[in-house]
């Protein structure tokens, strides 16, 4: 059996020492440093890169919240404005109104007034022309002048059973 | 010539390459296959470590991330069994694991030789890592070392027995490190040749016979896949019991 062969025990073991040593330095010194560099280079940079990322999603949070309290106030204020507005569009145009109503009382007043005295004043004229030509009916047909009074009388009676 | 070259044990057979004594004998420095095979296994972890690495990328390639891999397998391995204080002793544990697994895995290549296979390489792996952590313990401990001896809590009237056990399975780690690993390479490696000769001499058998060589070539093919198996495993455990011995050296509780 070979491996018993105890003439290849020495520069077996003498070959293991060297070429062991040789593995340990170059691993300990050369080769598991840089992979430590790279392994934990990459868990921080993830590390940063997370930590960069909840940083910004703060700032977006508070920049949407900022905004949404700007949107608020302004809405707040708008509606300010417009309430002020529509008051102010309210009382105007009750004012207005009134003045014009004012008016319009004010001159159908007028209207009926001129209206009145017009009517009596036709009506004036109308017992007038009506006794006129009453009088002038009965001198034709009767040849004699009736008094003014006896006209005026039969047409204010007749008339008055008109208008009833 | 013939007959030995047929031989199951002929692929562990040390022979002289350079620095011969008088007619091929072997002296202390003498280059043979067995140190040409420790060579390419350095030459190998190192390809893998320190070639593997040179763009150090973020985003690793295919031999970086393998360089990554071993590199956090051990230290896991190191930091969930001897915990922190065995961040100093990491650069062994890996050049340990790493040696002992190229040196497995190029052992599988046909015609190669398995330089773990040799009990008195891998003993002498094992009588480092024994005489090493046992000298750890003692500077870390002093004369509490010897209480792992005599477990706490039992009777005083038992420590005849239990002393004398102890001792003997504390000296015993070397023994049973250094033989399993051997006893794994050089069992398999056996058994791999013994069913690849079987192939030859079914074929050789002639006719109908000959077409039977397909068994044992299904065997041999299924043993391979089991070797490479075998081959990982044993590295892992060499480096994952040398990780036990160390956290009962730096860990040891002082009552």
């Amino acid at each position: 059996m070979p491996q018993l062969e105890t003439a290849t025990f020495l520069p077996q073991l003498v070959w293991l020492l060297i070429s062991f040593v040789i593995l340990y330095v170059l691993m300990a010194k050369l080769a598991l440093p840089r992979v430590a560099e790279v392994v934990d280079g990459r868990r921080k940079r993830l590390e940063h890169d997370l930590e960069e990322a909840a940083r910004l999603k703060r700032e977006t949070e508070k920049a949407i919240a900022d905004y949404e309290q700007a949107l608020a106030a302004a809405r707040a204020k708008a509606q300010a404005i417009a309430g002020e507005t529509r008051a102010r569009i309210s009382a105007e145009q009750a004012a207005v109104k009134a003045r014009l109503e004012a008016e319009i009382a004010e001159r159908t007043k007028a209207a009926e007034a001129s209206i009145l005295a017009a009517k009596q004043q036709a009506l004036a004229a109308l017992k007038s022309v009506a006794a006129e030509a009453a009088s002038d009916v009965v001198a034709r047909l009767s040849g004699t002048a009736p008094s003014n009074d006896a006209v005026e009388a039969a047409v204010a009676q007749a008339l008055a059973k008109r208008s009833a | 010539m013939a007959a030995e070259q047929h031989s199951p044990l002929e692929q562990f057979k040390v022979k002289c390459i350079a620095l011969c004594g008088d007619g091929g004998t072997l002296q202390a420095f003498s280059f043979t296959n067995a140190s040409l095979f420790m060579v390419l296994s350095v030459v190998g972890a190192v390809l893998l470590m320190v070639y593997g690495m040179r763009q150090r990328s973020l985003v690793p390639g295919r031999l970086q991330s393998v360089a990554e891999l071993s590199y956090e397998f051990v230290a896991n391995m190191v930091r969930e069994n001897v915990g922190p204080n065995g961040r100093q002793y990491f650069p062994f544990i890996f050049s340990l694991f790493i040696f002992v697994l190229m040196a497995n895995m190029l052992g599988m290549v046909p015609y190669s030789f398995t330089v773990t296979s040799h009990i008195i390489v891998t003993f002498a792996l094992a009588i480092v890592v024994f005489l090493g952590i046992t000298a750890i313990a003692i500077a870390r401990n002093g004369i509490h070392f010897f209480t792992h001896f005599m477990p706490a809590g039992v009777p005083m009237w038992l420590a005849p027995i239990i002393v004398p056990i102890e001792i003997i399975s504390y000296l015993s780690r070397p023994i049973s490190l250094s033989l399993r690993l051997c006893a794994n390479m050089l069992a398999g490696h056996t058994t791999l040749k013994v069913f690849a000769g079987f192939v030859v001499s079914m074929i050789g058998m002639g006719g109908v016979l000959s077409a039977s060589g397909i068994l044992p070539l299904i065997m041999v093919t299924a043993l391979t896949a089991l070797e490479f198996l075998i081959a990982f495993l044993q590295a892992y455990v060499f480096a994952i019991l040398t990780c036990l011995y160390l956290a009962e050296a730096v860990n040891m509780e002082h009552h």
